[in-house]
């Protein structure tokens, strides 16, 4: 029997082409977004972590510090530990060659000390050089791949930015254990330290334990000699730490994909539902031959599977097709910042794309499941005599479910986050979905007996029918509902980001002029000398300097910034969410520290709390919550005198000048330029620095755009197909109407008006859902993922338009869709039911 | 003498530089010019008539470029066994970063060595270190021997050395050697100006310490046994060692067992063929009364069997017979495989093993001999 029912039932997709077309298309996405998300992040933390690998090679332990470093007699007190065979110590410094954009990280190196733990750290020196060369204070080696990318074979000169110098090194040689690191490059640690004005620093000692010592003994000595703020971890933790710091941004994408993926099944529902009350005779015929019931189900549910596989295929290949787009374009984190710098390269990974391939199945059968399971129970006789479609799922819908999904909503909203992750936050919006989606017929119905009753002809009939048989609407409605509600969710919380990071940086940059020391350099500052030429620059009126450092507070997190800058008592120069009340104690050190901070170290307004300056625990009173967009692990403000007063840092990284009156911003920024070697000292105005941190936002959010045009177009192919099927089923209808003289164009008109009601009823109810979603993003799914908060900016304007256009194609869809049943002869069509 | 093969060997074992060694011998030579940023560096020369003065002389020449402490000898474990061993500490000026202000510039180097021949073994225990000298992680000292690489360290005590080599990351063994002598540095060449070529340029200040008696502890995989011993002691300092002709060379010092001693050194020209040779002879136990330096037509060399190594192929010279004015002696080793073998880690392989002195058929002696740049490639080459 197989062979005569494949063209029965898988043939019956390919004889609604279009219905099956958009369901595989909503398949597709879903499973490519996924699968995308997943290649690049899997390609990215790869690269991170082979990266870490090798540089760490056969350290146990490593100790690592604040951003500008440790003091290096943290070395040899270290290194005499009886725990310890061996220690190198390194410090890293991120510089550019002059003139060119590709950043590269030194490591200066001690290779006597490198060789027994971090082979990977050594450098080779070109043949026929002379062996000490690889001490020499102006060779640097560089990694195959980065001498290709800098076009610098051995024995030509680079120069380098060091603060606002140059220094001029020759390429000695290769590091042969790390060739493909496009960003390494090797040099003698004394080097560094002289040419890049890292005298007494260092920024990391590898360990290597010795041999029966236990890791963790080994790690508390270490530990015991270390000054605050300086840590000793395993090197796995740093694989740790990033794969955390990408997870929210990661699991967010991969929580879109999942819409994609639900609307999908959504679309096979809707299809699969009405082509199946479509097919009841024929089922009754089959059934009455002797298919049975089981047989029945399991071919209509062969069929949603076979749009899952097709679509489960097609989005993977799709996905690593869109992750190696994505790769290509933004390197290896999807333009949020994570990885920056690095070249991951694109893997195949079974697993994940057999995982990614089911789901696509899966989504197949699901949406096919309610509509198949309805089909093999009806009886027979019952099908084969009965010609009408009143019995169409859903119905009149799940009222009672729908509140008590939309109260289970508002609760899941207050739970706290699961492993970091806002899984309250999803829960919620996946209830308000459901919710909303099981409550749209009976607002379909309210609405449409709402409706005026004086009305044309064609919009009575829309509205009886809306009111009489809203199932077959709600189908269609359903899915605007989600793919509107995903939007609008989506349209108001990026709006309302948006809003909120242009208002933070008009607030933090209201200066005139900034400058600073290059762009991605570590070794860069700026020293006393130059401060005071800035200071001194004729049209500078008053000037703030700012110094970047960061805290090592617990081995479990990220390093958190350290922001040393002028500020006032009451910190009226932040974006301030929350403060502490005055202190009556003058002497204490007020600080300011970001959301993030409060979230991951539950440091709270007015709580006393000591601060790893300069190695020593500095106790500093947190003055306040300030809200900070840029530093996702959380972020700390001190006064730059204080912070002086403290680690005794003169240097800075930034400057902010305000102009003095009757000077024009172009002649100072020139003056100021002109107080460094050329090319050193990088001037920005605040504007510029405002468009490109929007355009990063806008590019962050160039992958969610995205998916919502997908969303809204899979909505509307919800539409369009959903009419395209009923009006198939309702030929009879048409033809009726016919005989009784309503015209074509009626019909037509009709058909519009009730596209437009469905999808005026899915929007509406889209608009309430994506705006209560809209709130949970905001509220939950950011505080509790990225601990940040933002004011809530609706786009009226642009949600109005959005909706009015939505209704308008859903309605030319719902025409289109019906002209091919309208183009029946009306006689032919009453006359097939007898 | 001259350890250099065995320097460039450490820096090699590094990772550095696998071929750099032969073009290194010849290229060091072409001036006293250091690596990298060291070509302005000017290093000590060694000039004859120099009065070496001792405890001065004792410690550390900085200005120099090269300087070795390097101590061998036999011992006796509880059982009666005798094994040999060696421990080299190594300075080195490299001319970089001479005026760089950073605590960890690589002005000085300290390399050291240590190994073990046991002949129950049949081959060495080694180990190597090598560091800058920097936050007293490794360093030396002026005025008195005291060089040393984190814990392993060589010392000059009383009237006597201490080598301590509490333990070996690789080799599996261990040892704390205590060292005494009543007697006078025994100098070499011109009163501790050692010639090494007719180009006065080429020498170094050498003086050696003779008839060491040694006391102390071996550990060996694991197990601490007690030893006594005698041992040989050379110190040598020099900024412009070889001339560029130089291959390799062959070096011995024994400890007869009248109290006299024998140093004596060959340098091999590239075909094999000798370019000088050198040595001093103290007979019996007079106190460096009856001291003959021996020149050129005063001392031959002459292998007289060749082991070859089934690890390298290398073929090594390890039976020598070596006239020292009137006398003749005999050298035969310990046992053949005293070839240290570091290919894996350094590209570079020598040999240095305890061998016995005879002399008309009866062992007379006791003591160290040293073969280098017998490295198949120079052979091919």
């Amino acid at each position: 029997m197989r062979p005569v029912l494949t063209p029965v039932f898988l043939g019956s997709l390919s004889r609604r082409r279009l219905t099956t077309a958009f369901s595989l298309i909503a398949v597709v996405l879903g499973v490519a977004l996924g699968m995308a998300v997943q290649a690049v992040h899997t390609a990215a933390l790869s690269e991170f972590s082979r990266g870490v690998r090798t540089v760490a090679g056969e350290a146990d332990l490593r100790i690592v510090g604040p951003r500008n470093g440790f003091d290096e007699t943290v070395y040899p007190l270290v290194a005499a530990l009886p725990e310890v065979a061996a220690a190198s110590p390194v410090v890293e410094v991120t510089t550019r060659v002059a003139g060119q954009e590709q950043a590269l990280q030194i490591a200066g190196v001690d290779l006597f000390a490198a060789a027994g733990i971090t082979p990977a750290l050594l450098a080779r020196p070109s043949a026929g050089s002379d062996r000490l060369s690889v001490l020499g204070e102006d060779r640097i080696f560089l990694s195959d791949a980065a001498r290709v990318q800098l076009g610098a074979p051995p024995g030509s000169e680079l120069s380098l930015r060091a603060g606002i110098h140059l220094v001029r090194v020759v390429v000695g040689g290769d590091i042969p254990a790390a060739a493909e690191n496009s960003r390494l490059a090797i040099m003698d640690i004394a080097a560094v330290q002289r040419q890049f004005d890292r005298l007494t620093r260092l920024t990391r000692i590898d360990v290597r334990a010795t041999n029966g010592v236990s890791l963790e003994t080994a790690k508390r000595a270490v530990q015991a000699v270390l000054p605050t703020g300086v840590i000793v971890e395993t090197p796995e933790v740093a694989e740790n730490q990033a794969a955390l710091l990408s997870r929210a941004y990661r699991v967010n994408l991969t929580m879109l994909a999942a819409m994609a993926l639900l609307t999908g099944s959504f679309l096979v529902f809707s299809a699969q539902a009405l082509s199946v009350v479509r097919r009841r005779s024929e089922f009754a015929f089959l059934r009455a031959i002797g298919l049975s019931r089981q047989r029945l189900l399991v071919w209509l549910l062969g069929e949603g599977a076979a749009i899952g596989l097709v679509g489960g295929v097609l989005g993977v290949a799709l996905g690593y097709a869109v992750a190696w787009a994505l790769l290509e374009l933004f390197g290896g984190d999807l333009g949020a910042g994570y990885f920056a710098g690095l070249r991951p390269r694109l893997e195949f990974t079974p697993i994940a794309s057999l995982t990614y391939g089911t789901l696509g199945i899966l989504a197949g059968i699901a949406g096919a499941w309610w509509p198949a399971r309805e089909a093999a129970t009806v009886p027979p006789a019952q099908a084969l005599k009965a010609g009408d479609d009143a019995s169409i799922p859903v119905g009149h819908g799940h009222p009672r479910v729908g509140l008590v999904l939309l109260a289970v909503g508002i609760i899941a909203c207050w739970l706290p986050p699961l492993g970091d992750l806002p899984v309250g936050g999803y829960a919620a919006i996946a209830c308000l979905l459901g919710g909303g989606v099981l409550l749209l017929p009976v607002f379909a119905a309210a609405l449409a007996r709402r409706l005026p009753n004086a009305l044309s002809v064609p919009a009575r009939l829309a509205k009886a029918r809306l009111e009489a048989v809203p199932g077959h609407a709600v189908i269609a409605a359903a899915g605007v509902l989600t793919s509107v509600a995903l939007s609008v969710a989506m349209a108001i919380m990026v709006a309302s980001f948006r809003d909120s990071v242009d208002a933070w940086l008009h607030q933090l940059l209201p200066a005139d002029l900034y400058v600073r020391a290059g762009a991605v350099e570590t070794g860069t500052t700026l020293d006393g000398e130059t401060q005071a030429r800035i200071a001194s620059t004729p049209g500078v009126g008053t000037v703030s300097f700012t110094r970047h450092e960061s805290l090592r507070l617990s081995p479990e997190h990220p390093p958190a910034a350290l922001i040393a800058r002028p500020l006032s008592m009451d910190g009226r120069e932040l974006p301030v969410v929350d403060r502490a009340p005055p202190e009556s104690d003058p002497s204490a050190v007020p600080i300011w520290i970001s959301e993030a901070m409060k979230d991951l170290y539950g440091w709270r307004p007015g709580q006393r709390v000591e601060l790893p300056i300069a190695g020593h625990a500095a106790p500093v009173r947190v003055a306040g919550v300030w809200r900070d967009y840029a530093r996702q692990t959380g972020a700390v403000m001190i006064n730059l005198t204080d912070y002086r007063r403290l680690s005794d840092d003169r240097l800075a990284n930034d400057a902010a000048i305000t102009l003095a009156p009757g000077h024009g911003a172009a002649d100072v920024a020139a003056r100021v330029a002109a107080t460094a070697a050329p090319g050193t000292l990088q001037i920005a105005y605040p504007g510029e620095i405002r468009a490109t941190s929007l355009r990063i936002f806008d590019r962050t959010f160039a992958v969610t755009y995205l998916l919502e045009a997908a969303a809204v177009a899979i909505g509307l192919a919800g539409v369009a197909a959903s009419f395209a099927a009923l009006a198939a089923a309702r030929r009879k209808e048409f033809g009726m109407l016919r005989h009784l003289g309503v015209t074509r164009s009626q019909i037509a008109w009709m058909l519009a008006q009730e596209g437009a009601l469905a999808a005026g009823a899915g929007v509406l109810g889209g608009l309430a859902v994506g705006g209560a979603t809209g709130l949970v993003l905001i509220e939950v799914v950011n505080r509790q993922s990225f601990h940040w908060s933002m004011d809530l900016h609706v786009p009226w304007v642009s949600l109005t338009v959005f909706a009015g256009v939505l209704i308008a194609l859903a309605a030319l869809g719902a025409v289109v869709a019906g002209r091919a049943a309208m183009r029946q002869e009306a006689v032919l069509a009453v006359r097939e039911d007898w | 003498m001259n350890r250099r093969a065995f320097l460039l060997a450490m820096l090699g074992s590094q990772g550095l530089m696998r071929s750099a060694l032969a073009e290194e011998s010849r290229a060091a030579q072409r001036g006293s010019k250091g690596a990298g940023n060291g070509d302005s560096v000017a290093f000590a020369p060694v000039v004859p008539g120099r009065r070496l003065v001792f405890p001065d002389d004792y410690g550390a020449h900085p200005d120099f470029r090269t300087e070795w402490w390097y101590v061998t000898g036999w011992l006796r474990l509880p059982d009666g066994t005798s094994i040999g061993f060696q421990s080299t500490f190594f300075r080195v000026r490299t001319g970089i970063g001479e005026d760089n202000p950073s605590a960890f510039a690589p002005r000085q180097l300290i390399l050291a060595h240590a190994a073990i021949a046991d002949p129950r073994l049949g081959r060495l225990r080694h180990d190597e270190r090598i560091a800058r000298a920097a936050f007293d992680r490794a360093g030396f000292t002026r005025g008195r021997t005291h060089v040393w690489i984190g814990d392993w360290v060589f010392e000059q005590t009383g009237d006597g050395y201490h080598v301590l080599i509490p333990r070996s990351e690789s080799g599996g063994f261990a040892y704390e050697l205590q060292f005494s002598t009543p007697d006078a540095p025994l100098l070499n060449g011109t009163g501790g100006f050692s010639a090494k070529a007719p180009d006065p340029r080429h020498a170094s200040y050498y003086y050696s310490r003779p008839q060491l008696k040694v006391a102390g502890t071996v550990t060996l995989d694991g197990r601490a046994l007690p030893v006594t011993g005698l041992a040989w002691l050379d110190h040598e300092w020099s900024s412009e060692l070889l001339p560029s002709e130089a291959q390799g060379w062959d070096w011995t010092g024994i400890n007869f067992d009248d109290g006299g001693a024998l140093m004596a050194f060959r340098l091999r020209r590239q075909d094999g063929g000798p370019l000088w040779h050198a040595g001093t002879l103290r007979n019996g136990n007079q106190r460096n009364s009856d001291i003959h330096i021996l020149m050129n037509n005063d001392l031959t060399l002459t292998p007289t069997r060749e082991w070859a190594s089934s690890r390298t192929g290398i073929r090594y010279p390890v039976q020598w017979q070596v006239r020292a004015g009137a006398r003749t002696f005999d050298l035969a080793p310990l046992f053949d495989d005293q070839e240290l073998d570091s290919r894996r880690s350094t590209g570079n392989v020598y040999w240095e093993g305890a061998v016995r002195a005879q002399e008309t058929g009866r062992t007379v002696g006791k003591g160290y001999l040293e073969l280098t740049g017998y490295d198949r490639r120079i052979w091919i080459g």
